[in-house]
This record gives C-alpha cells, structure tokens and sequence, in this order.
C-alpha cells in the first residue's frame, strides 16, 4: 500500500539534525502519539540523523506515514552513501563505536522503536528503517 | 524553527553557583559552546556549583546526555558540584532504554531544589513526588 504522506529531508549539518527532530516531534504529534513514544521516536530519528551526518558524510531522513487495518504507522529512513558498516552485529552492540560517541545510537535507537532493519555493506553506506506504530 | 542559530546559553552567576538554563533545542556545536563556556565561568568565578536546568529539553539523545555527564566530569576536576534538574519524565524514560543513565550526575526535580542541594540543605520532601506521572 503506498504511504499517506511521504517527504525526504537532506541531512548535511548539525543544523539538519535539529531540524529533522523538529518534524519528526511535528507528525508523532499530529498522529496522536502519546508524549513518551514522541520522544523514544524524536530520540531515535536524533541519533540516526547524527550518524548519517558523522558517519555517512551526510544523507537523507525519509518520512512516511502509512495506515494498515486501522492502525498508522510513522516509518523513518536514514540513508547515507557513507563507507558502510563492515560488522552489523558489533555496531548495534552498546558501547561499540569507531568514532568518538558512546556506542549507544544504533542498539539504543533500536530499542526505542518497534520496527528496526539496518542494510549496510562496506562501502556501499547505510539505511537503517524504523517504525512505530500509534 | 532554526532560531537557534548562533544563540548562546545564558550563564547566570547566584552566589557561588552557576545556574544555567537550556531552553533551546541544542544542536551539537551549542552544546559543545555551552561546554566551554560554563568552563570558563566556572575557573573566572570560582563557582562551587552548577545548576543546569533542563525542563525546557523535549530530547536527550546520547550526544546531549554524554554533554551533560562530561560537563559535571569537568566542573567537579574545577571543584564544582553539578546537578541537572527538571528532566521532563519522557525524556527520563527514554534516555534509560537508550542506555544512558547519567554516570556521576546528581539530579534535582527542579531548579531550587537543585540550588537547595549544593548549599548545603537537603531537599525539603516534595509533596509532587506522588503524583509523577507513571511510566506507560
């Protein structure tokens, strides 16, 4: 079934990241998401945005709202053409980074969700999907 | 929505102690500014203690919350006790399932709680306690 709504956001500064956080709080809201899930969901599209940016070098935030049998769903795409990452399994440990963070944004982002599908080859960059339904 | 642009956060001097309030929705060189600043501020005025506000925050992701944990790791090397007050309860929830639960930062429901707490007096009992909204 095609999305109700779907728009792509540009994830290039700092600047995108808040931005991304402010719409994606805009639609949790305008579906009717309860406070806590708004904020499980802002938090996750916050470290997911981050990564594409840090990263990826920069990428995109996809944002559909789908609707299946009464139920609508908030699905959010990052995708970034940055160098992938060789061991999946290792990044969504906590405390696993090869950069500067915590290690916490993708395991953590997981868990604040209900749906989380990560693809990501060497080379061949990233896209992690998530969803959550009101 | 970008009003935050080239904003600063606001150090306010109390007495010994630095309250600072973040109201804004930080994007991550903010965060870091705010970092060196409050640093500054700490050493130029000899501040004992550092309240940070953060009942305006609506999110605490890992960046921000490593922000806080490394700003008290910092002021209490500067001799400076920090407590972070106000968490707005969703954040609380979705910052422990993220995995952050704030190393080595005391924490105070609100902003003269906190203050309350680095002078020297414990927090009167709150009557609100009981009526904090439950987790979902």
């Amino acid at each position: 079934m095609p999305p109700l709504h779907r728009e792509t956001l540009a994830i290039v500064t700092e600047q995108d990241v808040v931005r991304t956080r402010h719409r994606v709080r805009q639609e949790a809201v305008r579906l009717g998401f309860k406070l806590v899930d708004q904020t499980k969901l802002v938090t996750a599209a916050s470290e997911l945005a981050r990564n594409a940016l840090v990263y990826g070098g920069g990428g995109t935030m996809t944002l559909e709202t789908h609707a299946d049998g009464g139920r609508t769903t908030l699905q959010l795409t990052f995708e970034d053409d940055g160098p992938g990452i060789a061991d999946v399994e290792a990044a969504l440990e906590d405390g696993y980074t090869t950069g500067a963070g915590l290690g916490l944004g993708l395991g953590g982002s997981r868990r604040l969700v209900s749906e989380f599908e990560l693809v990501s080859h060497p080379g061949g960059g990233t896209r992690v999907r998530i969803a959550r339904s009101v | 929505m970008s009003r935050e642009i080239n904003e600063r956060i606001p150090v306010l001097k109390l007495g010994d102690i630095l309250l600072v309030t973040i109201q804004v929705d930080m994007h991550d060189q903010l965060a870091l500014t705010l970092q060196n600043e409050l640093t500054e501020k700490i050493v130029e005025t000899q501040a004992h203690g550092v309240v940070i506000d953060i009942s305006g925050l609506e999110v605490v992701d890992s960046f921000i919350g490593r922000m806080l944990s490394n700003l008290a790791s910092m002021a209490r090397v500067l001799d400076a006790e920090t407590v972070v007050c106000g968490m707005q309860p969703a954040v609380a929830i979705t910052l422990v399932e993220l995995g952050l639960s704030l190393p080595g930062i005391r924490t105070a429901l609100n902003a003269e709680q906190g203050i309350a707490l680095l002078q020297g007096h414990p927090a009167a009992p709150v009557e609100a306690r009981g009526h904090a909204p439950a987790a979902p």
